[in-house]
C-alpha cells in the first residue's frame, strides 16, 4: 500500500513533465540491467537474387515467345514466376508499383528509391523496347495469375475494349500524381492480387481480388487490359519494339484460323482497299479529330481544376486540417485520435491551416494536370482510331498483345514448322463467300 | 530495288538508334536516381515512439495477420515500479500476475521480482500483438520505457505501409536500413 501512495504522489508531481524519468532507474546491488534486443534487419542479400531472377525470366520469356515459339514453355515460366515473384517474394517487388517509387524519387530528393524497385521498373521497359511485351507474357505474377484463370474468355466488343483500355492511362496518371506528391501509393493500395500472394488480406481486398479472378474466367486478363498502368507504358513501347511476336513463323496464308485464337482481342484483321470517296471521308475525319484534340485537352484541364478539392481529401494533412477546423469552430463534438495527436505536438493550428491551403492549391493544379492528361489520352485515342494503316495479314496488335503465344498453335504454317502436318496444301481453304 | 533496300536499311538503322537511345535514357534516369541513393542508403519503415499515441491501429492495420509492430522495452529507462501502469489494470485487485490484473490482452509481459521494491518486466515478443495498451499505460504514469517499434524480422517493408496510412499521429516514416530502429535509451546505456 505504501507503494501505491508513493505512486499517486509521483503521478501528481510529474503529470505535467515528460513521460521519461518520472521514476529514477534504480541502482541494483547485484542485478545486471538487460539490453534491449531488437531483431536485425536482413540486409540487401535478396537484391541480387531478385535481379538475377528478373533478368533470367525476362530473357527466357523473350526466347520462348520469339525464338522457340512455345506456348507450353511460356506457361511453365509464368507458373514459375507466379510461384517465385508472387507467392515466395510475396508480390511486393513489382514493376507496376515501382512506377510510383520512380515518380516519388524524381520529385522528392529526400526519398531514396530501393535499387530493386529501380531495376524492376527499368529492365522490363528495355526488354519491351526490343522484344515486345514478353514481361507480361510470363514474368509478371499478376499477369500469370489471370492467365491461369482465363478458362472461357469471351470476345469483348471492340468499342468497349477500346474505351475500357483508356482507364489504364487514367490510372497511370493518377498513380504518378498521387505518388509524386507523397500523398499515397494508389497502385499498391488497390493491387487486387497482392493479398493472395501474402495470404492475408482485408475483406475489401479479398472481395476485389476475388472479383477480378472471377471476371478473369470470362474476360481475359481484365486487370492487364483495362487497369494496369505499367501495361499502358509497355504497350506504347511495344508499338516501336524492334522484334515482336508473329502469328505465322514465316508468311501468312490468310487462312483466318487464328482469328478467334486470341482471348485478349489483340489480333487485328487485314485491311481492305478503300474506295477513293471513303478515303476522302476518312481524311476529313482525321482532320476533325486533330482539330478537336486541343479542345479536349483544354476542357480536361478546366474540368480537372474543379476536382482539386476532392483529390486533396486523400492527403492526410488536409483531412486533419479540416477536422481541426470543425472542432475549433464547434461544428463537431469531441475529438479524434489524429486531432488529439496534433494538439499534443503543440504546433500552432495556423501552421496546419496554412499547409493545408498550400496543399489545396497544389491539388488544384494536379487536378488540372490530371484532367488535361485524360483529355490528351482521349484525343490520342480518337486520332489513332481515325488513322488507317495498310495491313495485308492477320497481325497481333502490338500494344495489346501480351505475347502469351496462344495463337501459334492455330497457325497451319506453325504446324508445318513443327512437323505435325506435311504441307499446308492439306488444309481445306475456306469457302470463297467467307473471304 | 537497291534504292528501296537502302531506304529500308536506313529506316531500320534509325529505329535501332532510337531504341538504343531510349534504353540508354532509361538506364541514365535509373543511374541518376540510384546515384542519389548513396547518401541515404536503403529505407525501411519505422515509427517514432515520441510521436506515437498508442492508438491501437498498429495491431489491426498491418497487412500481416500478426502485426510487424511489437512492443519493445528499454530497461535502461525503466523505473522497475512495483505498480507498473503498463502491466496492471488501472485498479488491480492485487499486485500479482493474475490474468484479471493484467493490462496485456495476450499476457505477453513477464513480471519478475528483482529486489524490494523493484520488479523487472520482459516482453515475450512471440505473444505481443502490438496493441499498445501497455505503452499507453507506461506513457501516462511511468517512464515511457515500453514503446512500439516495427520489428524488421517480420516487416515486409511494403511499398506503402498500411499502418502508416492509418496512423493518426504521423509517427511512421522511412528510416535508413542501416539504422532501422528508433530506440529510446538513457545516456551511456544500451
Amino acid at each position: 500500500m505504501r507503494h501505491c501512495a508513493c505512486f499517486v504522489f509521483f503521478c501528481l508531481a510529474s503529470a505535467a513533465c515528460l513521460a521519461e524519468e518520472r521514476f529514477p532507474p534504480p541502482d541494483f546491488t547485484d542485478h545486471q540491467v538487460p539490453q534491449t534486443i531488437v531483431a536485425s534487419h536482413h540486409g540487401p542479400a535478396w537484391l541480387y537474387v531478385d535481379l538475377a531472377v528478373l533478368t533470367a525470366a525476362l530473357s527466357a520469356a523473350s526466347y520462348f515467345a520469339l525464338a522457340r515459339r512455345s506456348r507450353r514453355a511460356l506457361l511453365l515460366l509464368s507458373i514459375g514466376s507466379l510461384a517465385w515473384l508472387g507467392f515466395v517474394r510475396e508480390g511486393c517487388i513489382c514493376p507496376i508499383g515501382a512506377i510510383q517509387n520512380v515518380s516519388l524519387a524524381l520529385c522528392d530528393s529526400s526519398y531514396t528509391i530501393p535499387v530493386t524497385a529501380l531495376a524492376f521498373f527499368v529492365l522490363p521497359l528495355i526488354f519491351t523496347l526490343f522484344f515486345g511485351r514478353t514481361f507480361c507474357a510470363a514474368v509478371c505474377p499478376l499477369g500469370a495469375m489471370q492467365e491461369l484463370v482465363a478458362i472461357r474468355p469471351v470476345k469483348v466488343p471492340g468499342w468497349l475494349d477500346q474505351a475500357l483500355g483508356l482507364l489504364a492511362y487514367v490510372y497511370l496518371g493518377a498513380g504518378v500524381l498521387f505518388a509524386s506528391t507523397g500523398t499515397a501509393f494508389l497502385i499498391c493500395r488497390y493491387d487486387p492480387f497482392v493479398g493472395f500472394f501474402r495470404r492475408s488480406m482485408g475483406v475489401n481486398m479479398a472481395v476485389l481480388g476475388g472479383a477480378f479472378l472471377l471476371l478473369g474466367t470470362v474476360v481475359g486478363r481484365p486487370y492487364c487490359r483495362y487497369l494496369c498502368p505499367y501495361g499502358a507504358i509497355l504497350g506504347l513501347l511495344s508499338k516501336v519494339s524492334k522484334w515482336h511476336v508473329k502469328i505465322p513463323p514465316d508468311e501468312c496464308i490468310q487462312c483466318r484460323l487464328c482469328e478467334d485464337a486470341c482471348p485478349y482481342g489483340a489480333i487485328v484483321e487485314p485491311t481492305i482497299a478503300q474506295p477513293a470517296t471513303e478515303r476522302k471521308g476518312a481524311r476529313r475525319r482525321l482532320l476533325a479529330m486533330l482539330a478537336i484534340a486541343p479542345l479536349l485537352i483544354a476542357a480536361g484541364w478546366g474540368l480537372g481544376s474543379m476536382t482539386g478539392v476532392a483529390l486533396a481529401q486523400l492527403h492526410p494533412r488536409v483531412r486533419l486540417a479540416e477536422r481541426m477546423r470543425l472542432e475549433e469552430t464547434g461544428k463537431v463534438e469531441g475529438t479524434i485520435d489524429a486531432s488529439d495527436a496534433f494538439r499534443r505536438t503543440g504546433r500552432p493550428t495556423e501552421e496546419l491551416y496554412h499547409e493545408a491551403l498550400q496543399r489545396l492549391q497544389q491539388f488544384r493544379w494536379f487536378g488540372s494536370a490530371l484532367g488535361g492528361w485524360i483529355g490528351l489520352v482521349l484525343a490520342a485515342k480518337l486520332i489513332h482510331l481515325s488513322l488507317r494503316r495498310r495491313r495485308t495479314d492477320y497481325e497481333p496488335d502490338r500494344a495489346g498483345c501480351v505475347s502469351c503465344g496462344r495463337c501459334f498453335w492455330y497457325c497451319p504454317k506453325e504446324q508445318v514448322r513443327l512437323g505435325e502436318i506435311g504441307s499446308i496444301s492439306l488444309i481445306p481453304s475456306p469457302p470463297a463467300g467467307e473471304r | 530495288m537497291t534504292d528501296g533496300k537502302q531506304n529500308v536499311d536506313r529506316r531500320a538503322f534509325l529505329g535501332d538508334t532510337l531504341r538504343v537511345a531510349g534504353a540508354l535514357g532509361f538506364v541514365g534516369i535509373a543511374g541518376f536516381l540510384a546515384g542519389r541513393k548513396s547518401r541515404g542508403g536503403e529505407l525501411v519503415w519505422q515509427l517514432d515512439p515520441h510521436k506515437c499515441i498508442a492508438c491501437g491501429n498498429c495491431a489491426t492495420h498491418c497487412v500481416l495477420d500478426e502485426s510487424a509492430v511489437k512492443c519493445v522495452h528499454s530497461f535502461s529507462i525503466c523505473g522497475y515500479c512495483e505498480l507498473c501502469t503498463g502491466y496492471f489494470e488501472p485498479a488491480p485487485i492485487s499486485l500479482t500476475s493474475g490474468a484479471e490484473n493484467q493490462l496485456c490482452p495476450t499476457g505477453a509481459i513477464q513480471r519478475q521480482w528483482i529486489e524490494d521494491p523493484y520488479h523487472e518486466y520482459k516482453i515475450d515478443q512471440s505473444l505481443c500483438i502490438g496493441c499498445g495498451k501497455c505503452v499507453k499505460g507506461c506513457n501516462a504514469f511511468g517512464n515511457g520505457s515500453l514503446y512500439l517499434q516495427v520489428c524488421h524480422d517480420r516487416c515486409r517493408n511494403c511499398n506503402e505501409c498500411a499502418i502508416a496510412i492509418a496512423c493518426p499521429s504521423e509517427a511512421f516514416s522511412r528510416v535508413p536500413g542501416s539504422d532501422p530502429y528508433l530506440l529510446k535509451r538513457r545516456e551511456g546505456h544500451a
